[in-house]
This record gives structure tokens, sequence and C-alpha cells, in this order.
């Protein structure tokens, strides 16, 4: 088995061929600089930001909750989100504030609502088993697609579709526009995250111990829980819901790389936004020239992943306590 | 002077019920501390209260003088390690990566480790015989080279008290034997403070200086731990009746005694 480097390395490769081949593939000669310019270039940037997002997203709840299976996704965090941004879309007011719209602003306000419901059921139990937690996270997923649903039901059918379409996550972007819109989010959660790798590696082993060796720990999981609000929130207000590429990015690397966070956040990193560009490539080339929602490719890709750790990954999920 | 712990009427409640009643004591520096008693005495809750992990209801808690609240984790750590319940939990990374993060205390936090973490983090593994297996994963030991490990990182901590929770609870004969031998090492010859919940009375008095036996959140006994194995104190605190042996060569050993 080659070394936590090389193996960094060579997922630093595969997102440079990743991107080579999203801006690439199926180029048309005719006005191609237009399109690379005004599409194709932004469209990856959005997809590397989202991609890194989520990755480092679902790496900092797998380690906080010591289980692979517990996503921002998984957890409803991303549903909480979605609520929030689909509940701006169809209000009758427009905000900005520093340059960031409103809608980002409410998916945000979204994620820190279910993310505070997470945390306060982590607190009501200090011993929660894997399928409470993640039962919890779809009582909470269900609730908050219900409430969209309601809020998509009584928009006008403008609207409804709008929001119907932005619920399958796609990163079908015109113009820099929406990068700069996630940019701020992505840089805030990644810098936390990966700032807070060595508190990671005390909290996987248990929230006592981390204390005894000198974590404050309270403040570290807020610091976590701000940093994951903040990146599924700026994310999901302009991809959408896009779902799992915070559970197989982290989880394969942990199988590589090992537990380390200082391997495991670089590692997410650029793992998921090479993850991500794949996906949205094939979702854009694979009934060309109709092009499928990059959320129903990772969710493919993820349903069935997300079902084996759950039937047969007892031992390689190396989180569970008991 | 006053203890390195300082514990003075301590009240502790979980929810509506009152866990610990004022309870008072003192660990000297250099001190072997162990509290025994029933289940649900509370010795666990003592633990966890000194860890500093739930602040006291009423009473105060010092380190070196200072109430624990008043400290950071980070200042807490430096002075007190700790060395939970073998409870299988999986650690995925290897002994020697386990080690280093009882260092985090006195690490930058960009700074990658020195030479000085990587000289005690050889030394704790050197102390606790564990350098054979550094680098296994710690999830693959059995349970008597586990407690070692967290032994081992406990002592990278580099704090002058060390508490344990059942240190050979899960444990074959050789392995208790071998930790409780650590352990007295430890106190002995390194002048580590420790304070040792334990099951096991026997344990308690052989490797404690003292005994603090807790009985329905109240201080039962506190004494040197030859005191402790009588079998009236042992009836007073277990509330069943014992029988102490002196074989000809030397100690003493409880046994459960009869029904009466």
């Amino acid at each position: 088995m080659p070394g936590p480097n090389t193996l960094i390395a060579a997922v630093a490769l595969t997102l440079v061929l990743a991107i080579a081949g999203a801006l690439l593939i199926d180029l048309p000669i005719e006005s191609r600089h237009e399109i690379l310019w005004r599409i194709r270039v932004p469209r990856v940037c959005l997809g590397l930001l989202a991609g890194a997002a989520l990755a480092a997203s679902g790496m900092a709840f797998q380690a906080m909750f010591r289980n692979a299976l517990a996503t921002p996704y998984t957890l409803g965090v991303s549903s909480g989100a979605s609520l929030g941004a689909a509940l701006y879309m169809r209000a009758a007011f427009r905000v900005e504030a520093a340059g960031i719209d409103g809608v980002s602003l409410a998916a945000l306000g979204g994620a820190v609502v279910s993310t505070m419901l997470v945390y306060g059921l982590t607190r009501l139990s200090r011993a929660f088993s894997t399928a409470t937690l993640l039962l919890a996270g779809v009582a909470t997923s269900f609730s908050f697609t219900s409430l969209i649903l309601l809020t998509q039901y009584t928009s006008d059918v403008t609207t409804s579709f709008r929001v119907g379409r932005w619920l399958m996550g796609g990163l079908e972007v015109v113009g820099f526009e929406p990068v700069w819109q996630v940019l701020p989010f992505a840089i805030v959660g990644l810098a936390t995250v990966s700032v807070l790798g060595r508190e990671l590696d005390l909290l996987v082993v248990g929230e006592d111990l981390a204390a005894t060796r000198g974590v404050s720990v309270e403040q570290v999981k807020r610091l976590l829980f701000f940093a994951v609000s903040i990146m599924v929130g700026g994310v999901t207000a302009v991809c959408g819901p896009i779902g799992f590429v915070g559970l197989i990015v982290p989880h394969i690397g942990r199988r590589l790389v090992g537990g380390h966070h200082r391997f495991l956040a670089p590692f997410s990193v650029l793992g998921g936004a090479a993850f991500l560009v794949v996906c949205d490539t094939v979702a854009r080339v694979a009934i060309a020239p109709v092009e499928v929602p990059v959320g129903s490719i990772t969710a493919l890709v993820g349903g069935p992943f997300f079902l084996t750790l759950l039937l047969w990954g007892r031992a390689s999920r190396g989180f569970e306590t008991s | 002077m006053p203890g390195l712990i300082q514990v003075e009427r301590l009240v502790v409640r979980r929810g509506d019920r009152e866990v610990l009643h004022g309870v008072t004591f003192a660990v000297e520096r250099g001190g072997f501390l162990a509290v025994v008693g029933p289940n649900g005495a509370g010795k666990t809750t003592l633990l966890v209260a000194i860890l500093g992990l739930a602040p006291p209801d009423a009473g105060t808690i010092a380190l070196a003088g200072r109430p624990i609240q008043r400290y950071s984790r980070r200042e807490v750590a430096r002075r007190l390690s700790y060395v939970p319940q073998s409870d299988g939990r999986a650690v995925s990374f290897s002994v020697e990566e386990f080690v280093l993060l009882g260092r985090y205390a006195h690490r930058g936090r960009f700074a990658p480790p020195d030479r000085d973490d990587r000289r005690i983090v050889r030394d704790a593994m050197d102390l606790t015989a564990t350098g054979t297996f550094a680098e296994r994963a710690v999830s693959s030991l059995s349970g008597g080279e586990r407690q070692k490990v967290f032994i081992a990182a406990a002592l990278a901590q580099q704090a002058d008290i060390l508490l344990l929770d059942e240190p050979t609870a899960f444990l074959d004969p050789r392995h208790q034997r071998d930790t409780a031998a650590l352990l007295r090492d430890l106190n002995r010859t390194r002048g580590l403070t420790v304070v040792m919940v334990t099951h096991d009375f026997n344990l308690a008095a052989h490797c404690g200086r003292d005994v603090l036996a807790l009985r329905d959140g109240r201080i039962a006994f506190h004494g040197p731990a030859e005191a402790f194995l009588t079998p009236d104190v042992l009836e007073d605190v277990y509330n069943v009746p014992f029988e102490v042996l002196r074989p000809p060569a030397g100690g003493a050993w409880a046994a459960l005694g009869e029904n009466r």
C-alpha cells in the first residue's frame, strides 16, 4: 500500500484529469471560446467548490458522530438548507447582504436550524446508537421535505418549477456569479475544518478522552457545526441538495490514507472536488444532448454505497464504540 | 499544606438525584488513592467531577490550590491525565500515533511533533512495554495490550496526576498483575500521583497507599490501605460478610465470607 502522501498526490492528479475532462469533453468547435469561459469554467469551478465543501462537511460529521453513515445529507442538514432556500424562493421579498444573495442566507438559516436539532439530539442522550441517530436524521429529513413540498405546492407555476428543478441538484450555471456566491462559504468552512484536524482526531476516539487530553470539546463542536452549516447552506443555495459526496469520499479516504485528519482532510477536499466534477461530466454527457441533474448521478452511486455500508460495513465503519 | 487534589464538601446531582452528598478528602503529591465502593456508590461520578467534565453542584475541587473550573481544558490536561475504562472503543490509529495524540495539550496548533514530543512518546512506550507493537493499529490489540497503550498515551501527556477508571477490569490475571505492578512503579519510583477507581478491593489495598470507600454517595472509609482490609470495614462498605486471610508469607487477602 502506497503511503498517504503518495495517495493524496494521486488524488490531486485525478482531480487535474477530471478538470481537463470536464472542460474539454464534447467541446463544440464553433464558439468554443465563449462556451469554455461562460459555461464550462464556471461550472467546473462550482463543482470543485461544492465537492470539496460537501466532502469536508461529511468528514467532520463522521468524526464528530464517530459514524460513517452520519453526514449532513443523511442527518437532514441538507434538507434544512433546502427548506430555507425554497421558502426564500417562494417569498415575495428579496434581500442581499454584503454581496451575498438572500437565498444563500436563507439556506444557511435552514442549515443552522437543522444542525441545532441534530446537536440537541446528541446532547439529549450521550450514548446514541447508530440506528437512533439515523432514524432521527431520516425523520428530520422527511419533515423538512414535506414542508418543501408544501412550499412548492403553494407557489406559482414558475417558482414551483424552479424549486423542483433546483431540488434535483445541479451545477448548470452561466457565468461566474454563482461561483462567487459559494466561494466565501466554502473558504470559511474549509479553513475552519482544516484548522481543527487534531481535534477531530481526538473526537473520533471519544469526547471524554478528547476533553481530558485538553480539547475544549463543546467549543470545538460548535465551531465544527457552524463550519458544516456554512458549507452545506452555501452550496445548497446555489446547487441544490447534492447527496452522498460527503458519505463516499471521506469513507474511501479513511480506508486509503487512514483516520488521521492531517491526511484525511486534504484527501477529502481534493477527492470530493474530483468526484463531483466527474459525476457532473457524466451527468452532462451520459444521455447527451439531454443533461441529467448531477444530484441524481451522485445518488445513483451513493444509494447502493450507503446500503452496502449499512448492511455489511459493521467492521469497516471503524467508529462504533461497542 | 493543602493536597494536590483537594475535594471539599463536594455535591454532585444527576438529574434530580443527588449522587455525592458532601464528600471531603485530599490527595497529597505522590499519593496513590484507590477509590472503591459498591455499584452506584458514586465512584465514577467522583472521577468525572475530578476530571472537570461535570461541574460540582456544591463544594469545590481544587488542583494545586486552584478550583478546577478556573482552569482551561488545556491546563487541566497538563496536570491531570486519564485512562478510561477499556470499553472496546475502536481506535484506528497506530499505537505510536495514538500515544502522540497525548501530546495535544503541549503542542502548538500547526507545529509538527518536535524532537521532545518524539522522545516523550518513546519513553512512555518503553515504560509500558508497548514499543514492540508501535506500528500496529490499537484496535487490533488484545485487552491487556490496549490497557497499556492507553496508560502510555496518558503518560505522554506528562501530567503529574494519573486518573484511572477500573484499570484491571476485563484483564486476565497476568495482565492484572502487570498493570498493578506498572501503576505501583509509576507511583513509587516516578513520583506520579495516582487516583484509581476499582471494584477490586485486593488491588486497591495492595496498590494504593490510601483507600477511599464510598457508600451511597458518602465516605464510608478513608485511611491507609493496610487498615482497609479488615472484615469490619469491608462489611461496612459492601454490606456482605468478608473474611480476611493472612498467609504466613505476609500480606492480607480479602474474600467474600459465608452469608450469616
